[in-house]
């Protein structure tokens, strides 16, 4: 049992995304914190990547700004090294799978679970390609997160049999960012889910709001938000964590 | 070559979201049932033939022979094909497949254009809908082809995120797909992405080599000595040496667009400055830097701007196969002059770097060695961009 079996302690969790060195690593170290504070039970860091293919145009705008202010991998663990001083709150990791594989897989894994890594997220990875990540993943304890979508059907309870940490399911087809309403039938997802393994699921894409917040946990174990917390930070830059951390009361507000 | 999970050696496979899983499956098992069905064969040779204009000639090229003073030249021109260029191989295969599966709308990418102009063509030929993603940097480039593809009935999307550049423009048509899978097909446009598409891609343009080696032994009664394109993602290059590829004595030469050089950044000449990465579905070569993070490469052709390259490619280059080699822009526009002027052929920009190759080795070998040059596409798309590469400005 992994650390992040944490986040799902505390009632329905709520995780946050937040993508790293957008605009700079200050900013993030204080959005992480604010979000923390007021809340959160898990935090996703995004570690930018020049050519995010699973990330709408406001998570696209995210990685822009932090690679263009010079953000590394190697700047990336320094900052959750930083963090650990501070959080406990179980984190986790999501990129794409060249950020990994050209820093070297298991030199990557090694040093998120030296740092304290829970997890990693990767999008482009999906469970045909597993193998060589997730041996590597295993030997360092690191989870290795699945994500099942709207299209998965007949693959979910293969995915869901082999999941660890948590199941991330996409709630609508496309790419992240936010959605006025989200039309799939996630609860025959949850169920099928639910009937192959005890590892808790979250539901993320599309959700801005505490209503759909709560809509989504009411169904899963915890609800995903990413793009409502990057357009606070391209609105409000270095100002972000106060608003940011206002935003997370009020969405896990929302899940108690 | 293809293993069961679209593997060449260590590169290909299918490194996509999970949303997209079920759609490349259901392509997968429609592909290998329809590639060995007469009915559809049938219908593909016809479309081939009657519209397309297959087989495409295999011309000697006996003034430029004369004037390198070296291995007889052939070229191989895949320019006089409908739409201008090899694209429409692909996309008349791609098109019937989608029609069969039931779909009724095609997306691509496009550099250069003349991929989108293919498909914009195919759509309009089965009736079906088409959206064309296209860097917006590439609409200025050609803009001519822009205005085709929407005579042909095509919606244009000019892509701004990134480099808006060809990589771009794939990122893009896969955000597209992941969004709408139900009716629609991605009709992508090189032996690229994930499974199955390196595979399906290199099959329908496959038919260039074997044409070249019926029509080699037909004119010549041997195989050539070498065969040589172009390569961006590398689909006319692997379209003209795969049925060679069992043929140890034939050189694959595979030419790759170095830009202003590959000692500088501005180069898209992938396996020369490449290394093995993970990016649009495929493990492969990759322009990129040491963290991972993609190269915004550069070279004067759009279709061959493209950080990345097949991963068949790479492994014919891994197992020393096939030789790649980079051509600078000033080769390329060299040897486009050069073509025009001697063969009375504007070959596209992009075949241009394959023809650079061929004058730079064709007189180093004796007049009894053949050499064939694919000639991708035409040129007509190129001319004013070429003639303000040589400082003319024209407007089109």
């Amino acid at each position: 049992m992994s650390n992040i079996s944490k986040a799902f302690e505390n009632g329905k969790a709520f995780i946050a995304f937040v993508t790293c060195g957008d605009p700079d690593i200050e900013t993030t170290k204080a959005v992480v914190k604010a979000a923390v504070d007021n809340g959160a039970d898990l935090i996703e860091l995004g570690i930018p990547f020049s050519d995010p293919t699973a990330e709408g145009p406001v998570i696209q705008g995210a990685n822009l700004r932090a690679l263009s202010g010079g953000i590394t991998t190697d700047k990336v663990f320094e900052l959750v090294k930083d963090l650990r001083k501070d959080i406990d709150t179980p984190m986790v990791f999501m990129t794409y799978a060249n950020v990994v594989y050209s820093y070297g897989t298991e030199k990557f894994v090694k040093t998120s679970h030296d740092i304290g890594i829970d997890g990693m997220i990767i999008p482009d990875l999906p469970f045909e390609e597993k193998e060589e990540f997730a041996d590597i993943c295993h030997e360092y304890e690191v989870d290795l997160v699945s994500l099942i979508a709207p299209t998965s059907e007949n693959r979910i309870a293969m995915i869901a049999k082999e999941a660890e940490g948590f199941l991330y399911i996409v709630s609508s087809l496309g790419v992240t960012g936010m959605r006025s309403e989200i039309k799939t039938d996630l609860d025959s997802i949850v169920k099928v889910v639910r009937d192959n393994t005890d590892i808790p699921c979250a539901i993320g894409f599309g959700i801005s709001t505490p209503e759909q917040a709560k809509k989504m946990a009411d169904i899963s174990d915890g609800a995903i938000v990413g793009s409502a917390i990057v357009k606070l930070l391209e609105k409000y830059g270095k100002d972000a964590p106060k608003y940011v951390g206002e935003y997370v009361k009020s969405m896990k507000d929302a899940l108690r | 070559m293809t293993n069961p999970n679209g593997r060449f050696g260590i590169h290909g496979g299918q490194y996509i979201p999970e949303t997209l899983m079920n759609a490349v499956i259901e392509l997968e098992e429609a592909y290998n049932h329809y590639k060995n069905d007469p009915e559809f064969n049938s219908e593909l040779s016809a479309l081939f033939n009657d519209y397309a204009g297959r087989p495409s000639r295999l011309y000697y090229a006996e003034k430029m022979t004369k004037d390198l003073g070296g291995a007889k030249i052939y070229l191989k021109r895949e320019d006089l094909n409908h739409t201008g260029a090899h694209k429409i191989n692909n996309v008349l295969g791609q098109a019937l497949l989608a029609k069969k599966m039931g779909k009724t709308r095609l997306i691509a990418e496009t550099g250069a254009g003349q991929h989108g102009v293919a498909t914009a063509t195919a759509a309009a030929l089965m009736g079906m809908e088409c959206v064309v993603f296209m860097g917006e940097e590439d609409t200025k480039r050609q803009a001519l082809n822009v205005y085709r593809m929407r005579l042909l009935g095509a919606d244009v999307i000019p892509v701004t995120s990134g480099t808006a550049t060809l990589k771009d423009a794939v990122s893009e048509a896969m955000r597209e797909w992941t969004s709408r899978i139900a009716d629609t097909h991605y009709c992508l446009g090189s032996v690229m992405g994930p499974h199955p598409f390196p595979t399906i891609v290199r099959d329908f343009q496959s038919v260039i080599s074997k044409e070249i080696k019926e029509q080699m032994l037909e004119k010549e009664g041997r195989l050539p000595d070498a065969v040589i394109a172009c390569v961006g993602g590398g689909s006319n290059a692997i379209g003209s040496f795969y049925h060679f590829i069992e043929d140890k004595d034939v050189r694959l030469i595979g030419c790759e667009a170095a830009g202003r050089g590959i000692d500088t950044f501005e180069t898209a000449a992938t396996i020369a400055t490449g290394k093995v990465g993970i990016f649009h579905g495929m493990k492969s070569y990759f322009c990129q830097d040491k963290f991972g993070q993609i190269a915004p490469v550069y070279s004067i052709s759009a279709g061959l701007d493209y950080p990345g390259v097949g991963p068949e490619h790479a492994h014919l280059h891994d197992i020393g196969r096939a030789e790649y080699v980079p051509v600078t822009d000033d080769e390329a526009v060299n040897a486009f002059e050069y073509l025009a002027r001697t063969e009375g052929i504007i070959p596209a920009i992009e075949s241009a770097h394959a023809v650079a190759h061929a004058i730079k080795l064709a007189p180093t070998l004796s007049s009894d060695k053949i050499i064939v040059i694919t000639v991708s596409g035409r040129g007509d798309k190129d001319c004013a961009a070429i003639a303000r590469y040589r400082g003319e400005d024209i407007h089109e």
